[in-house]
């Protein structure tokens, strides 16, 4: 394996790490918008504040990261994303200011109606953000961002990969939330809400689902190159997503919230796996391959050891903060 | 945390420098892009100075309630706590804007040397990761953990503040001075990252910025409290929030003018275009001149007062050298000057003040006189803060106004990396409209916070949190009694 490519794997670490714990957060999002009116939601409502709230920002470095790695491994391709899917980024990035801004100002808000406004906005922007965020992964995916040039400003991430990405982004988001916010909600006894998290994980699980395998068939014509990857080497993959998918639908209905968040990670981290493998060894598909767009060999190497570091250093202490959350007495 | 990801220079200058390029017809995307990053960066370089200093102060007063069994630091050390998470939830993704910026406004820039400046910012994301982890642990850390270990959570943060500072700024350096690759035939080579970060001009700079971040924190927050303090509210509580924050700033203010003369006489040497704007010399002159004020006007220096010998003296550290003039440059290489003199100036001039205030502070009270006695005094301090930020911003608009027309100085001119994309007209009217929402609800919020604590309460439950919640759940447990 060359250089580039263990580099590109390094990406595509995050890529995942990103979409696994900063999805769950994003996800979050829609239970508190569809919590119900302000009464009947505030159980929910702090249940997403405190299940969130000390590891947002920390899941939110996962897309800096991606972002760092990204124009200075493979510089060209960085450039060339952002000029064409430059209106999938920029509504993006809206959502991502929006949902980190408002999710702090609620917390802190002094009135039901601020809290409200601040809630608001929180919850759309979650929402929708991952909407872009995969339509700019089927952008690529689908061979529409060209190596240099600038491709279509709208059909680069209005087109029926992007839109399936999206809507499989939204949902991925959502179907972790789910399961992450049944499994604490239990843990801090609140069963009565535990319940009704529950039915929702189910619904948009398999919903969720669905789409996952329903996208397969326009894929086939309007991103073939990916098609082919996906029916091929990364098989393996969406038949693991597939079944941890499923499992986790089992668990979740038969309240093993505990267990159902690892399966629930599975499938998704499996999904994201398959389409990083399908599209192997493009970068920007049908354009340029990762090996080509590699940047200077001595940056690579310089990169791979700020990747070791953040492995040593950054790893654990995320490990640390996840046990912490997770702990009995930080759960009341 | 605030990323001080962005520190980075983005070319915030924010003059159209149209005459100097006539000659080359300018790229639709660059005059949006340049007020973007102005306006992206002056915004969230505020924030990012709190990332940087906030949690070495929080980490004082914090240790000050444990050591000293001091309720009132404690509670001081919590309260600040909660504004660090308002303020650094802002401050992340402002700082993400600036990573998507790199690559939406400067193509050029990324694409060309996107390997070459990459390194620093991956240990800065690094940096940036430890600090939000430890954030997350300290700020829910309250009543859960033991206070000693809670206490030690907040030291990764602070120490990552200064990791972070200085690759953001290894950056900035390197565009002021590029070492680290060759450019043959137009194609960049002989990449070595190691060199970038570890750039010769880095370390100075570095401490420019570091030590202006705890200016800038320690003045704002000492405002905070003189604004009470003249509004009668003369408890213990403020007097320990205004002298802590007061004492760190003050600090800062008295070394900073000596960095910054240190980093200053590299200029001379590294980029002497700038220094003649700066100094606004319009011709070499042996000696030189200091000029204070004036500004520029078809080639001729107007209104300003000219010290003899001070200019050599200062920048040059001798009485004979000279400051090499404008004219000595070619018309397409000097910067805009009145703007690069100007904010240069005035950085220096409130820098200078602020530390003739603290000295005077810190003197009167040595000498058993307290100034928080008098409204004067306060007065001054109320203002403080926002002069450490004003001073701030002109540093920043002097050295990057000052670079230009360059945004990879001698190798790469700033019109050449920005794109043909004009629509960022639009994303320049959404971002003043998104920021200055942003900057309301966090005055409100923040303001609101402060109201509430003089009225006695602490911990600042969500009005939709537990207690909000009891008169309805009719029977049904409700445990979060923590909810904090």
């Amino acid at each position: 394996m060359s250089l580039a490519v263990v580099v590109a794997a390094a990406l595509f670490a995050g890529v995942v790490a990103y979409a696994l714990f900063g999805g769950a957060d994003f996800g979050s999002g829609f239970y508190d918008l569809t919590a119900g009116g302000t009464t009947r939601g505030a159980e929910l409502r702090t249940l997403v504040d405190h299940s969130i709230g000390p590891v947002w920002e920390a899941n939110h470095v996962w897309l800096i990261y991606i972002l760092v790695t990204w124009w200075t491994a493979f510089p060209d391709t960085f450039a060339a994303a952002m000029s064409t899917l430059i209106l999938p980024m920029l509504l993006a990035l809206l959502g991502i200011v929006l949902r980190g801004a408002s999710f702090a100002f609620r917390k802190y808000a002094a009135t039901l109606t601020q809290a409200r406004l601040f809630g608001t906005i929180f919850a759309i922007s979650s929402v929708i953000t991952p909407f872009f965020l995969g339509a700019v992964a089927g952008g690529v995916a689908s061979g529409r961002v060209p190596a240099t040039g600038r491709g279509d400003l709208w059909t680069s991430w209005l087109n029926p990969t992007s839109v399936f990405g999206g809507i499989i982004a939204v949902g991925t988001c959502a179907f972790l939330a789910g399961t992450f916010l049944c499994a604490d909600a239990r843990r801090s006894g609140q069963h009565k809400l535990a319940e009704q998290v529950r039915r929702r994980t189910l619904a948009v699980g398999a919903v969720t689902g669905i789409v996952v395998f329903a996208a397969l068939i326009p894929l086939k014509q309007d991103a073939p190159t990916l098609a082919d990857g996906l029916e091929n080497q990364a098989a393996p993959l969406i038949a693991i997503s597939a079944l941890a998918g499923i499992a986790t639908l089992v668990l979740v209905s038969i309240r093993r919230f505990a267990v159902a968040r690892v399966t629930a990670l599975i499938a998704v981290a499996a999904v994201v796996t398959g389409w990083g493998v399908g599209q192997y060894p493009w970068l920007l598909v049908d354009h340029v391959t990762i090996t080509d767009a590699a940047g200077a060999p001595a940056t690579l190497e310089a990169l791979l050891v700020a990747v070791g570091l953040a492995a040593v250093i950054v790893l654990p202490a995320l490990g640390y903060l996840y046990k912490l959350t997770q702990s009995e007495s930080w759960s009341h | 945390m605030l990323d001080p990801l962005v520190m980075f220079a983005g070319l915030a200058d924010v003059a159209p420098q149209a005459a100097h390029l006539a000659t080359n017809v300018e790229p639709a995307g660059l005059l949006p892009a340049r007020q973007q990053m102005a306006l992206s960066l002056g915004w969230h370089i505020v924030l990012a100075c709190f990332g940087v200093a906030f949690p070495a102060m929080i980490f004082a007063m914090h240790l000050i309630g444990i050591r000293r069994d001091d309720a009132d630091a404690l509670l001081l050390a919590r309260k600040w706590a909660k504004v660090s998470a308002v303020l650094f939830a802002v401050g992340a993704v402002s700082g993400t804007v600036l990573s998507f910026e790199m690559g939406l406004l400067w193509p050029g820039l990324m694409g060309t040397y996107g390997d070459v400046l990459g390194l620093p910012f991956a240990f800065e994301g690094l940096a940036f990761f430890v600090e939000a982890i430890f954030l997350g642990i300290y700020l829910y850390g309250w009543d859960r953990m033991p206070p000693k270990r809670h206490l030690l959570m907040v030291v990764p943060m602070a120490v990552t503040g200064v990791v972070g500072t200085f690759c953001v700024i290894a950056v900035n350096a390197w565009m002021n001075a590029p070492v680290g690759f060759d450019l043959v035939d137009g194609e960049v080579t002989n990449v070595e990252p190691w060199a970038v970060l570890l750039n010769p001009d880095a370390f100075w700079q570095f401490l420019h910025m570091w030590v202006a971040a705890y200016m800038v924190a320690g003045f704002t927050i000492a405002s905070v409290y003189a604004v009470g303090m003249l509004r009668g509210r003369r408890d213990r509580a403020h007097r320990l929030g205004f002298t802590l924050a007061f004492a760190v700033a003050s600090l800062s203010a008295v070394v900073q003018p000596l960095i910054g003369h240190l980093l200053g006489s590299r200029l001379a040497e590294t980029q002497p275009a700038k220094l003649a704007a700066f100094e606004l010399a319009t011709e070499t002159e042996s000696p030189s001149p200091l000029r204070l004020g004036g500004i520029m006007i078809d080639g001729e220096v107007r209104w300003s007062i000219d010290i003899p010998y001070l200019g050599s003296l200062i920048a040059r550290n001798s009485f004979t050298n000279p400051v090499e003039g404008l004219s000595s440059f070619p018309v397409q290489d000097r910067p805009p000057v009145n703007i690069t003199h100007l904010a240069f100036q005035s950085m220096v001039g409130i820098g200078t003040l602020l530390m003739v205030a603290a000295v005077a502070f810190w003197v009167a009270r040595w000498r058993g006189r307290d100034l928080l006695e008098g409204r004067w005094f306060l007065r001054f301090a109320a203002v403080s803060g926002v002069l450490a930020v004003v001073a701030m911003e002109a540093g920043w608009i002097a050295t990057e106004v000052g670079r230009q027309p360059w945004i990879v100085y001698g190798f790469m001119r700033t019109p050449e990396a920005a794109g043909e994309n004009s629509g960022l007209w639009w994303l320049l009217g959404s971002t003043a409209v998104v920021y200055t929402l942003m900057t309301a609800g966090a005055v409100v919020v923040l303001r609101s916070m402060a109201r509430r604590w003089r009225s006695g309460e602490i911990d600042l439950p969500s009005p939709y949190g537990p207690q909000a919640q009891r008169p309805h759940s009719s029977g049904a447990s409700t445990p979060q009694e923590a909810q904090r």
